[in-house]
C-alpha cells in the first residue's frame, strides 16, 4: 500500500469522514483519475443517438467525450480531442455527422474515431502513420449499454458493467419496465444547474431522508398555506403536492421510507409519496389510462409488479441518479473541487399517454428546476457545506447516524433499520476508498 | 392667555389636484388606451417593485389566471412538453411569492439585491384593452460576495380593467437560458 493510499485510508473512520475529502484539490485530481477514469461512468442514453452518425457531445468527469453511433450501428464513446494539436473537435451539443472534422487544420475522423484524412500529410516524419491506433479521437476502452443506458470506463479491464451495477440494475429495469411498450426515450429538455461545492455532497443529499423537513421548510410552509381554489393548469398542483409531501413529520421519514445500499457505492431511498396524492395519482384519469395500457401490453400480474416498485432516488455511483417513478435522471459533472454541474433529464415512457410526459415535466420543474422552490434550497446547502468545510472547525464530519442499527440486506446490501440512517454515505465512501486505492485499502470501514 | 394665532404668513400649499392631475381628471372614467407610454411606465413600475422586494405588490399585478414563464430553451414552444427554469401557473406563483417572504428561505439568507433596467419597449399587438409588450431587460443580482448578470427579452400580455393594467402572462427569454446556472430565486 503506497503512502498516498495509506493517507487516503486515514481520512475515513467508522462513522466519520475527514472534511479534506470534500475540499482538497489534490484529492479531487486523484478522484478524476481513479474514479471518473476507471469506474463505469454513465455517459448517455441510446435514444440520444438513434441513427448512425447521431452524436451527443458530453463529458466523463471533466473529459470532453462524444457519444456516437458509428456506421455499423455500434455506440462508441470517443475522446473529443484532435490527435494533431489537441483541439476539441465536436463543438455542438448534438447532431448527425458523416465524419468529424477538426476546425484547426482540417484533420477528419471516422465516426469511430479513426483518422480518415490528414491534409498536407506529406510533410510528416517517416514514422508518422495516421492508421496508428494511438492516433485518432481515441475510443474509451470499454463501452457498455444496459437496457438503453450507456456507460463507459477508461480502464482496459475490471469488473463488467453488470457486476459493477449488481442489484442496482433493478432500478434501471424499473425505469424501463414502466413503459408499456418496453422502451423509454429522452424527452422534455434538460436542466443544467450548478453550485459552488463538491460533487459528492450532491450525491449524498439525494438519499438523505433527514433533510427535507428542515431544509425545505420555506417551500413546505408556503405550499401548506396555499389555497387550492386558486387557478392552476395542473402544473402548479403537481409542484405544490410535492412540496407538501416534503413536510411529512420526522416519524414518517424515520420509519416509512427505507434506505438500501449495495456494493460499489450504489443506494436508493424508498419513495415517500402516497400514490393517491402525487403525479401517479391512482384517481387521476391519465394514470388510470396508463395503467390500462401497461396491463394491456404486459398483463395484469406484471403491471402490478411494476407499479409496486416504489423507489425515490436510485444513486448509481459515481455520477447518475434515477427517479424511475417520475422518469428523471440526474447526471453529475464535477468541474472543480468546489464547483459542480448537474444535468437533469426526463424520459418519455413509450406507449403511455402523452400527458405522462407533461406530468414528468411539471415534476422535473419542481424537483430539478434551476428556479425550483425546492432545489434552490438544496443548492444553497451544497454551497454552505463547501464554505463550512473550508473553515478550520471540526476536522471530522459525523456520518454515523444508524451506524449501530443498520442491518444486512440481500444482494450483499446493507440497509438502514431507520430510514434516516446515513448508511448511504458510508457505503459511498467505502466505494470511494476502494476506487481511490485500487482496492489496496478497501476493508469495509465506514459502513460496518 | 392669548390663543396662538395662526400664522397668516404661511403660504397655502398648491393644490395637488390642480398641479398633478390637469384636464383629464374629468374624463378619467373612460379607459385610456394602452399606448406605449403607459405600457412603459407600467413595466418600470413592475421592475421597481421587484428591485424593492415588494413581491406581494408584484403578485397583485397579475390576473387571477395568469402565468409566468422562463423557458429553458431558446424558442421553446410551450411550457408543457419541455422543462422550464420557471413555469408558474397562478397557484404556484402565489406559493413562490409566499415562500419569498419566509424567514426560513435559506437560499435568500442573505437576501439578493437586484437592479433592473428595462428598455427597447414596443407593442407587438393590441386591441380590446389588451396588448403584448416586448421589452429588453438587464438584471444585476448581488448576493454573498458575488454579482451576476442576466439579460433577455420579456413579453408581457397586458390587459386593463377599470382603468388598471394587469399582467395576464409574462414570458422571460434569458439570453443564457440553457447555460448551467446557479439557483434562481428572485424572479425576473
Amino acid at each position: 500500500m503506497s503512502n498516498i493510499d495509506a493517507e487516503l485510508a486515514r481520512l475515513i473512520a467508522p462513522g466519520r469522514v475527514h472534511r479534506r475529502l470534500y475540499t482538497d484539490p489534490a484529492i479531487f485530481e486523484l478522484e478524476m483519475e481513479r474514479i471518473f477514469n476507471a469506474a463505469w461512468v454513465y455517459v448517455g442514453h441510446e435514444s440520444q443517438i438513434k441513427k448512425p452518425g447521431d452524436y451527443f457531445a458530453t463529458r466523463m468527469g471533466r473529459k470532453p467525450v462524444v457519444l456516437v453511433r458509428d456506421d455499423e450501428g455500434q455506440a462508441r464513446v470517443i475522446h473529443n480531442q484532435c490527435a494533431h494539436r489537441g483541439a476539441m473537435v465536436v463543438a455542438t451539443d448534438k447532431g448527425n455527422a458523416a465524419e468529424f472534422t477538426c476546425c484547426y487544420h482540417g484533420w477528419t475522423y471516422h465516426l469511430d474515431g479513426r483518422v480518415k484524412a490528414v491534409p498536407l500529410n506529406h510533410g510528416y516524419p517517416l514514422g508518422f502513420d495516421p492508421k496508428d491506433p494511438k492516433i485518432g479521437m481515441l475510443p474509451l476502452p470499454r463501452v457498455k449499454s444496459y437496457r438503453g443506458f450507456i456507460f463507459a470506463s477508461g480502464a482496459d479491464d475490471g469488473p463488467s458493467l453488470e457486476e459493477s451495477l449488481g442489484h442496482m440494475m433493478t432500478s434501471l429495469d424499473d425505469m424501463v419496465d414502466r413503459a408499456p411498450d418496453g422502451e423509454i426515450e429522452v424527452a422534455g429538455g434538460v436542466f443544467r444547474h450548478a453550485y459552488d461545492g463538491n460533487w459528492k455532497v450532491y450525491f449524498e443529499n439525494l438519499c438523505d431522508a433527514a433533510h427535507p423537513l428542515f431544509t425545505h421548510r420555506s417551500s413546505i410552509d408556503a405550499a401548506v398555506a396555499q389555497s387550492d381554489d386558486v387557478h392552476s393548469d395542473g402544473s402548479g398542483e403537481i409542484a405544490i403536492r410535492q412540496m407538501r409531501q416534503n413536510g411529512a413529520p420526522y416519524s414518517f421519514w424515520e420509519s416509512q421510507v427505507g434506505i438500501w445500499t449495495y456494493p460499489n457505492g450504489h443506494s436508493y431511498l424508498g419513495d415517500y409519496h402516497d400514490d393517491s396524492k402525487l403525479v401517479a395519482a391512482l384517481n387521476d384519469p391519465v394514470f388510470r389510462q396508463y395503467i390500462a395500457a401497461l396491463e394491456r401490453k404486459k398483463g395484469k400480474a406484471e403491471a402490478k409488479r411494476v407499479l409496486e416498485v416504489r423507489r425515490w432516488n436510485s444513486n448509481i455511483y459515481p455520477n447518475a441518479s434515477l427517479m424511475s417513478q417520475f422518469q428523471q435522471l440526474r447526471v453529475v459533472y464535477p468541474i472543480a473541487v468546489n464547483r459542480t454541474v448537474v444535468h437533469a433529464y426526463s424520459f418519455r415512457l413509450k406507449g403511455a399517454p402523452d400527458q405522462m410526459l407533461r406530468n414528468a415535466v411539471s415534476f422535473a420543474n419542481v424537483v430539478n428546476g434551476t428556479g425550483s422552490l425546492v432545489l434552490t434550497d438544496d443548492l444553497e446547502i451544497y454551497n454552505r457545506l463547501d464554505m463550512g468545510m473550508s473553515s478550520e472547525g471540526c476536522e471530522w464530519l459525523q456520518i454515523g447516524r444508524g451506524y449501530q442499527s443498520d442491518v444486512p440486506d440481500a444482494h450483499d446490501g446493507r440497509r438502514g433499520k431507520n430510514s434516516t440512517s446515513e448508511v448511504y454515505i458510508r457505503n459511498m465512501l467505502d466505494a470511494w476508498l476502494g476506487l481511490m486505492t485500487k482496492g489496496q485499502a478497501a476493508p469495509v470501514r465506514a459502513a460496518s | 392667555m392669548a390663543k396662538r394665532r395662526k400664522s397668516k404668513a404661511r403660504p397655502s400649499p398648491p393644490s395637488r389636484r390642480s398641479v398633478l392631475v390637469p384636464r383629464q381628471r374629468a374624463t378619467r372614467r373612460t379607459t385610456e388606451p394602452l399606448d406605449l407610454a403607459r405600457c412603459e411606465r407600467f413595466l418600470l413600475h413592475e421592475a421597481q417593485l421587484l428591485d424593492d422586494g415588494k413581491f406581494d405588490d408584484w403578485l397583485a399585478l397579475f390576473t387571477p389566471d395568469a402565468w409566468y414563464w422562463v423557458p429553458s430553451e431558446p424558442d421553446q414552444d410551450n411550457p408543457h412538453d419541455t422543462v422550464s427554469l420557471i413555469y408558474d401557473d397562478r397557484r404556484l406563483l402565489e406559493t413562490r411569492v409566499r415562500r419569498l417572504a419566509s424567514p426560513r428561505i435559506y437560499s435568500q439568507e442573505p437576501r439578493s439585491r437586484t437592479s433592473r433596467m428595462v428598455s427597447n419597449v414596443s407593442i407587438e399587438d393590441s386591441g380590446n384593452n389588451a396588448c403584448t409588450v416586448r421589452s429588453k431587460f438587464l438584471m444585476i443580482e448581488y448576493r454573498r460576495d458575488s454579482q451576476r448578470l442576466f439579460a433577455g427579452t420579456a413579453f408581457h400580455r397586458l390587459v386593463q380593467a377599470d382603468g388598471a393594467i394587469l399582467i395576464a402572462s409574462k414570458r422571460v427569454n434569458l439570453v443564457n437560458c440553457d447555460a448551467p446556472l446557479d439557483g434562481i430565486v428572485v424572479p425576473f
